[in-house]
């Protein structure tokens, strides 16, 4: 079993803590005049996304986790999973809605995707920072509109609803940041 | 920034130079000698949260040490005579690596026969006023600053208690603790938690805290306080929140030095940490007579830090990323 000691802790690393795989976020080595020396460690539960806040006595150990990022080509949603493959060994992979969460409204087939492994297991899914995807639904778009800088809902191919311009229109194709979930452009 | 490059601005090195002149011209003005003691010695503090380097010798028999500061050399030209002296140059201590810590830095340490804490305080503040004129700091006691944060008096405060106000207050449990029945360790814990930040918020122009607890006296000498508590005669001085210099009126008692060594290594022992074997050398010059003397270390990269603004350790030492 790997463990790592805290002079070895830096962002980055992946540790393992009430039994959830963490990413450190930032350790600061803190120590009063003369006295005990302590790390104080903000770490990323890699499952829940949510951030931890631990102080440890310095020179302690902690579980390393068997965590790995790695790129993975979406396929499809059986209705419950999402399958990804390797693009080059093939071996392929299935992540359940925790592990996906809000990236499945951009996932569209071919789509190279970050995906986190722990013990082998999707944990955690990152989307491509831009996908481009095709309006299925919104308000008639107003032609020429291009400078009032109004916006309206427009509902995309993969189900994901995001603020356009007035002028565009169903079946032109968008370029969407998904960090931020906003429009960028139209694609010609 | 190419792995080969400095951490430091080269407009933040050469202020180095200047602070490290001035300091110079301060102690060459009032009759301090300055001295050079070896960095490399055949022993290391006994302090268990001191980690010492240990420097495979060669073929030397006995491993040699990176000193942790050169308080031991010092005290035993003390013993010899030689009157008040200092010196500035680099210590260094195993694991001590962050926003304001670096495995080695630059020190500088002197003493004065004759001086008490106040004396010595007075000097300290003069020599800050360097960099920081108008520097005006205030004094408080560790009491004062535990019952003024958290309502508790750490020399009258059982350890359950200590360990509630640790746990309790803090955002998460702390990790792997519960067999801490030391009650420096969660003193210490609520000091980087709780003391520290206070002192940061409400005192960044300068705090002097006297009147440590005596198990936390290192090598100062101990003494009764108004209300009858044995303290440490030991001075911190916090700057802008960094604690920059620590003090001592100094042990000179062999028998007490070597009590507290022998604690050291019980709890060295206990903790699994290195052995470090009784300095004998420092043992005897105490014995042959020390005489009565105050001492500070003063951290001048963070001094440094202090005086140029700079928020971590890296901007002021040239290679600070070169020990990972």
């Amino acid at each position: 079993m790997a463990t790592y000691s805290t002079n070895e802790f830096r962002s980055g690393l992946k540790v393992l803590l009430e039994g959830d795989p963490c990413a450190i976020v930032e350790n600061e080595f803190v120590k009063p005049g003369k006295g005990q020396a302590f790390n104080r460690v903000r770490l990323r539960n890699l499952k829940t996304g949510r951030v931890w806040e631990r102080t440890f006595k310095s020179g302690e150990s902690i579980e390393a986790a068997d965590v790995l990022d790695i790129d993975l080509q979406y396929l499809y949603n059986d209705g419950e999973l999402w399958h990804f493959m390797h693009p080059e060994s093939f071996e392929q992979y299935a992540a359940d809605s925790q592990a996906v969460q809000d990236a499945a409204q951009w996932l569209s087939e071919q789509d190279l995707c970050t995906v986190t492994l722990w013990n082998n297991s999707p944990i955690s899914v990152v989307p491509p920072k831009f996908v481009e995807l095709e309006v299925v639904e919104t308000d008639p778009g107003i032609k020429g509109d291009t400078a009032s800088g109004g916006t309206k809902p427009a509902t995309l191919s993969t189900g994901a609803v995001v603020k356009v311009p007035l002028f565009v229109s169903v079946g032109e194709v968008l370029r969407v940041d998904t960090r931020t979930g906003e429009y960028q452009s139209r694609v010609k | 920034m190419a792995p080969w490059e400095p951490t430091a601005s080269l407009l933040a090195l050469k202020a180095r130079a200047e602070i490290a002149q001035r300091i110079r011209a301060f102690f060459g003005d009032r009759g301090l000698i300055e001295v050079f003691t070896p960095a490399l010695a055949p022993y290391t503090a006994s302090a268990p949260q001191l980690d010492s380097f240990k420097v495979e010798a060669g073929q030397a028999a006995s491993p040699l040490y990176l000193q942790t500061s050169p308080e031991s050399a010092m005290k035993r030209l003390l013993a010899a005579g030689i009157g008040p002296i200092y010196q500035l140059g680099p210590a260094f201590r195993a694991g001590e690596s962050g926003r304001v810590h670096h495995p080695e830095f630059q020190m500088l340490e002197w003493y004065r026969p004759g001086y008490g804490l106040e004396e010595l305080m007075e000097e300290v503040s003069a020599l800050v006023r360097l960099f920081l004129p108008g520097f005006q700091p205030h004094h408080t006691s560790y009491r004062e600053l535990f019952q003024q944060v958290l309502g508790v008096d750490p020399f009258d405060t059982a350890i359950d208690e200590l360990i509630q106000l640790a746990e309790g207050s803090f955002s998460a449990p702390m990790e792997g603790t519960t067999s801490e029945t030391n009650p420096d360790f969660w003193l210490d814990l609520l000091m980087v938690d709780h003391i520290e930040p206070y002192i940061r918020t409400q005192f960044p122009q300068g705090l002097y805290v006297t009147g440590f607890p005596e198990s936390q006296a290192a090598l100062a000498r101990c003494q009764l306080d108004g209300t009858g508590r044995k303290v440490a005669l030991r001075f911190e001085l916090y700057v802008q929140g960094l604690e920059l210099a620590n003090g001592y009126d100094e042990l000179d008692d062999p028998e007490e030095l070597r009590r507290r060594i022998e604690r050291d290594q019980r709890i060295r022992q206990s903790e699994r940490l290195p052995a470090a074997e009784a300095d004998e050398r420092l043992l005897a010059a105490m014995a042959a007579g020390l005489p009565q003397t105050s001492g500070v270390a003063l951290g001048v990269d963070r001094l440094a830090m202090v005086a140029l603004g700079a928020d971590r350790i890296q901007d002021v030492i040239p290679f600070a990323r070169d020990l990972g």
